[in-house]
């Protein structure tokens, strides 16, 4: 199934909910260290989820890039894309 | 005659390459300078592998990770001499070049004996060991990947290769088990390598090695286990956790330390890989940096031959034991159980921790302090490391003093 970016969005912003202790709204431009306040470590646990929900590899090296919540849906957007190319 | 400063020429504001620290550096500045900084102790002279002058102040150690207490073990210390007469103080040069003498050859025998490997590498530090074996490896289409609770040598090394990084739950086999079938459903031939740790520092935790390392197998990756914290403190002969589980044969690399239960400094690997001695010339951490002294080098393969003595290990575990054990019974919330070197007390509030260090301090016992995000899950921690070197007398004294101060703080009720 191919998802648009914005229902990867949408289904990032339910997965990020336990991280989101201030619960601060969820917008596109929401940055994890200064918004969310979370450090290094929370955010890697937060990609964890999300590869689990997704059922897809994203692998740390793109997490130097990753300053917000829209950035991360673009992200997943070209790594579900990628895994659908490759597995058909 | 005085030259005139060219005052009309206005110099651009460039941005401050350090503003980047601005939050750390606000946090940082909350702690008091001088002595009841955590992290600016300094030692004036150090006794005995147990006992130090800090401040002007006898001090029992607790948290200097001397395992087997080898840093003053006679021996060791003869040898650093001879090799320091014989050598002089360093070897100035790579291990490729001018900086492999004797010693390093001959300590890398005792490698290979104490592990029963065919080969071993010695590098500079353990966490050059790790920089270098992972980022070597590893190369642009491979995979690594990492336990969550990893050391930082760990993702540095990660960080300093060109390997796809994929982090799995900690201790967790079916997590692994996980992402590899995900790497393996994109990638069927990508080389993967994965990397654990023997005993994870801060909670003294064994990597369940079997079951990890089988699920590693079943997805054709290798396996690398640093065993930093657990050379000497773990296996029939000490050489760590793989041996204690007796899943050695699982393990493709293993990885460690002289900075803990040897006693000095330098790391290694070694490993039965056919090629592995072409590590010397393409693994840039051991060929672009200076080789260790050969004093270093002298009294690291005399502690190497000493840690095999399963009566320090003993020692070691019987102390720790006893440590957790009256920690329990005293009411506090243990990180930690006594079945590793470490005795680790969770502090939920880290103001008060940071205040717990302090008075343990002034009462004479040096733990570590230990905060995110050099702690699992967000946990601060009074965090001691054992060593076989402590009496139970010394023991004793660091329990009385963690109560007291436990119901100073109102840690203890």
């Amino acid at each position: 199934m191919i998802l648009s970016t914005d229902k990867i969005f949408d289904q990032i912003c339910e997965l990020i909910v336990p991280f989101n202790q201030k619960e601060v709204l969820i917008k596109t431009d929401t940055t994890f260290a200064t918004d969310l306040e979370l450090d290094s470590l929370s955010v890697m646990d937060m990609l964890a989820a999300i590869e689990d929900h997704f059922d897809v590899t994203v692998p740390l090296n793109i997490l130097p890039d990753l300053e917000n919540v829209g950035q991360v849906a673009e992200a997943l957007k070209s790594i579900l894309d990628d895994e659908n190319k490759t597995c058909g | 005659m005085m030259k005139t400063k060219p005052a009309d020429k206005v110099i651009p504001m460039t941005t401050d390459l350090f503003e980047k620290f601005d939050s750390i550096i606000a946090e940082y500045s909350q702690l008091p300078t001088g002595p009841l900084n955590p992290f600016t102790v300094s030692m004036d002279a150090v006794i005995s592998p147990t006992e130090a002058i800090i401040n002007g102040k006898k001090t029992i150690l607790a948290g200097t990770n001397n395992y087997m207490g080898m840093t003053y073990n006679k021996e060791c210390m003869a040898a650093a001499h001879g090799a320091l007469n014989d050598f002089g103080t360093g070897t100035t040069g790579s291990r490729v070049l001018n900086g492999t003498y004797n010693g390093h050859k001959e300590l890398e025998e005792t490698l290979k004996d104490f592990y029963q490997t065919d080969h071993a590498i010695v590098f500079s530090t353990g966490y050059q060991a790790n920089l270098g074996i992972i980022s070597t490896l590893a190369g642009p289409k491979d995979y690594v990947l990492i336990d969550a609770d990893s050391h930082a040598s760990i993702y540095d090394g990660c960080a300093m290769g060109n390997a796809t990084i994929v982090r799995f739950a900690h201790n967790d086999p079916e997590n692994l088990d996980k992402r590899l079938a995900r790497i393996r459903r994109k990638d069927p031939k990508a080389g993967i390598l994965v990397v654990i740790e023997g005993v994870y520092s801060m909670l003294g935790d064994q990597a369940p090695i079997k079951e990890l390392a089988e699920a590693a197998k079943i997805h054709d990756a290798v396996v690398l286990v640093d065993e930093a914290h657990s050379i000497g403190v773990f296996g029939k002969t000490g050489r760590g956790v793989a041996q204690e589980q007796e899943v050695e044969h699982l393990v493709d690399f293993t990885l460690g330390t002289f900075s803990k239960s040897v006693g000095t400094l330098g790391g290694y690997c070694v490993s039965n890989h056919p090629k592995f001695e072409i590590l010397r010339l393409v693994c840039r951490p051991y060929v672009f940096t200076a080789s260790l002294p050969p004093s270093v080098v002298a009294s690291a393969n005399k502690a190497l031959e000493l840690i095999k003595d399963s009566g320090l290990r003993i020692k070691l575990l019987d102390n720790s034991m006893r440590l957790n054990k009256g920690l329990s019974n005293a009411g506090f919330n243990m990180g930690t159980t006594g079945k590793s070197p470490i005795a680790a007390i969770v502090v939920d509030d880290k103001k008060v921790a940071i205040a717990y260090w302090q008075n343990m301090m002034q009462e004479g016992v040096y733990v570590n302090l230990a905060v995110p995000p050099a702690t699992p899950n967000g946990l601060n921690l009074m965090r001691c490391s054992l060593s076989a070197a402590h009496s139970f007398e010394q023991i004793d004294y660091m329990l009385k003093k963690f109560i007291a101060v436990g119901k100073k703080l109102g840690v203890l009720d």
